[in-house]
């Protein structure tokens, strides 16, 4: 399990080299009339001549030295200045972190439960009326954009029934059944839009399962379904399930940006969202690179649990 | 060859062959939404605002005058123009990367892996934000900023396809007559290759829509007056979507709609085309 671990922690180094690589090279593609732009936008720019502004940005140096400056800050915890607010980057995002943080946990909270038990039950009735309505459920829901959803959300109650989301954000240390109340609608629409994908993997997952001879074995030793079902299949099911939700990391991080954005929740999204429409691009980088982090982290606590549900991929050699 | 694939696919996928018709229905009302617009895209009817849908205009008109329906249809051609050709930037990025690291293999694969694995850390929406916000909102820095990303992600894909197909005793022979790389690529590798390619290409059409109308509804996709789906669902439009619910319902339906119509053309297709894939994706 040690040496599993091991290679697992060296391969994420060259993935994190390329990754600090695509984030610095995109923020040096601002072109220069972008700069002349931001001078001429005078709130952004107080005071601050083109010289000040590319040294600000950090563009004044030769590329390899800045490269090395910006991943040496990285390290440090340091990823530059808003140029907005002058307040170091690294302090807004550990603010809004935690935000985005429990809006993911809640979604996927709310994508397994929906999606595990519906999965389950979708591949035990295989090919009844039940399975047909719940699979097609599923492919509705990864065709329906979660943004319109959110929309539907905004404007319908509040016509029906003068019902309308929470849109002054309150924090959870402050009122946490007030922030929960918030939360849980963005939570459900992006847990159930990624639920889709998760349902369907389930019940393929079980289906195979269900074929194995161990589960033949034991229906024969005369168990009733239900452990049969939980004990047995679902346990040998639920692995790729598991690595599913590593590569669902990126989606269910997109997807909350456009939930913060609707419902007004200040969380690593919308700080995003803030800073493209301020051209603050130290702030840009250090939440592209966090946001890539965070998946990266996600796969690897992912790899890490798979080694230690499944033996086989302990022992596998590299 | 091609009759044969529409004949498996209405007989053995007949939802997958509607959602091809479905596809279609809106490739033509992209393609001649001029002809079937009763009205100019931005045309601004001042006496006409917030009109509920009627006889003249079908569905309704928004806070400007301006009917829906024109601009449903105009939408559908701006999604027919970036669909297609960011799907199609895609597929060939794709296929270049796949192509040659598939088959060449070593420490070049071994590079571009890890940068492809670094590619598929970042959220596509985040890279997309991000990118925007440097290049600026736009119909081709969007074409070209989809192209890339999914490009690079379903490189991926193209390239589990060679590595297959890579042993095969049909390239050993052309190896061994001294056949140059690139007519092995492309004569012997390309042809074999091309199930998954149209399967990614469908797929990719569908994704690279519900992208760009995620990224003109915050408001990072084309411009305003451009009658995106997703720009009409933006939150700045929301105030008069209380009065006009309408306003709120058509674009995402139409967008529902289309997409679910690509997903289930793509599955089928794939089944017929690519017995392999099938439950991949």
């Amino acid at each position: 399990m040690q040496i599993y671990i091991v290679r697992r922690l060296l391969a994420l180094i060259p993935t994190l080299f390329f990754a600090s690589l695509i984030v610095f090279v995109t923020v040096r593609l601002i072109p220069g009339s972008v700069i002349d732009l931001m001078l001429s936008q005078n709130d952004i720019a107080v005071g601050k001549d083109r010289a000040q502004l590319e040294a600000a940005l950090g563009l004044d140096r030769p590329m390899l030295v800045q490269y090395v400056r910006w991943v040496g800050g990285a390290f440090r915890g340091d990823l530059g200045r808003s140029l907005w607010h002058n307040t170091p980057v690294t302090a807004q995002l550990l603010e809004r972190l935690p935000v985005t943080f429990e809006l993911g946990v809640l979604a996927l909270a709310i994508a397994l439960a929906v999606a595990l038990p519906i999965g389950m039950y979708s591949a035990t009735r295989q090919d009844t009326a039940g399975d047909y309505v719940t699979r097609s459920f599923s492919i509705l829901m990864l065709a329906i954009p979660s943004f319109w959803l959110g929309t539907l959300v905004m404007v319908f109650p509040s016509m029906w029934w003068g019902w309308s989301p929470e849109l002054k954000y309150v924090a959870l240390r402050q009122a946490p059944l007030r922030n929960l109340a918030q939360m849980i609608v963005p939570a459900i629409i992006l847990g159930t839009s990624l639920s889709a994908v998760t349902m369907r993997l389930t019940r393929t997952m079980m289906l195979e399962v269900l074929r194995q001879d161990y589960i033949r074995t034991a229906w024969a030793k005369g168990l009733s379904e239900r452990p049969v079902v939980t004990r047995h299949a679902l346990r040998n099911a639920l692995i790729p399930v598991i690595t599913l939700i590593g590569l669902q990391a990126p989606l269910l991080i997109g997807g909350a940006v456009i939930m913060e954005q609707i419902f007004v929740v200040p969380g690593m999204g919308l700080l995003l969202l803030e800073a493209v429409g301020q051209r603050d691009y130290p702030v840009i980088t250090g939440v592209f690179l966090v946001l890539g982090m965070c998946v990266m982290l996600v796969n690897l606590l992912v790899d890490l649990s798979y080694g230690t549900l499944d033996p086989r991929v302990r022992y596998q050699p590299s | 060859m091609l009759a044969a694939v529409v004949i498996r696919l209405v007989r053995r996928k007949p939802l997958g062959a509607f959602g091809a018709l479905v596809f279609v229905v809106f490739l033509a009302c992209g393609i001649f939404a001029g002809a079937l617009a009763p009205h100019g895209m931005n045309e601004i009817n001042p006496l006409y605002r917030m009109k509920p849908p009627s006889l003249t205009f079908p569905l309704g008109t928004d806070n400007l005058g301006r009917d829906m329906l024109s601009r449903i249809l105009y939408g559908a051609r701006l999604s027919v123009i970036i669909g297609f050709c960011a799907a199609g930037l895609a597929t060939a990025l794709s296929v270049v990367l796949g192509l040659t690291t598939g088959y060449l293999g070593g420490r070049f694969d071994l590079v571009m892996q890890r940068f492809v694995d670094a590619w598929m850390t970042f959220p596509d929406l985040v890279i997309l934000i991000a990118v925007v916000s440097v290049v600026g909102p736009g119909m081709l820095q969007l074409i070209v900023t989809l192209g890339l990303l999914y490009g690079i992600a379903g490189s991926r894909i193209i390239r589990g396809a060679v590595v297959a197909v890579r042993e095969d005793l049909y390239v050993h022979a052309a190896q061994s007559l001294g056949a140059r790389t690139f007519r092995i690529l492309w004569l012997h590798i390309l042809p074999n290759v091309l199930p998954p390619i149209i399967v990614l290409f469908t797929t990719r059409v569908g994704i690279v829509i519900l992208a760009e109308a995620g990224l003109s509804f915050l408001g990072l996709g084309v411009p305003p007056p451009a009658p995106t789906w997703g720009g009409m669902l933006a939150g700045s439009g929301r105030a008069y979507m209380y009065q006009g619910p309408w306003l709120a319902l058509a674009p995402g339906l139409c967008l529902t709609i289309v997409v679910y119509a690509i997903n289930m053309f793509g599955d089928a297709l794939r089944d017929v085309l690519d017995p392999r894939m099938r439950g991949a994706g």
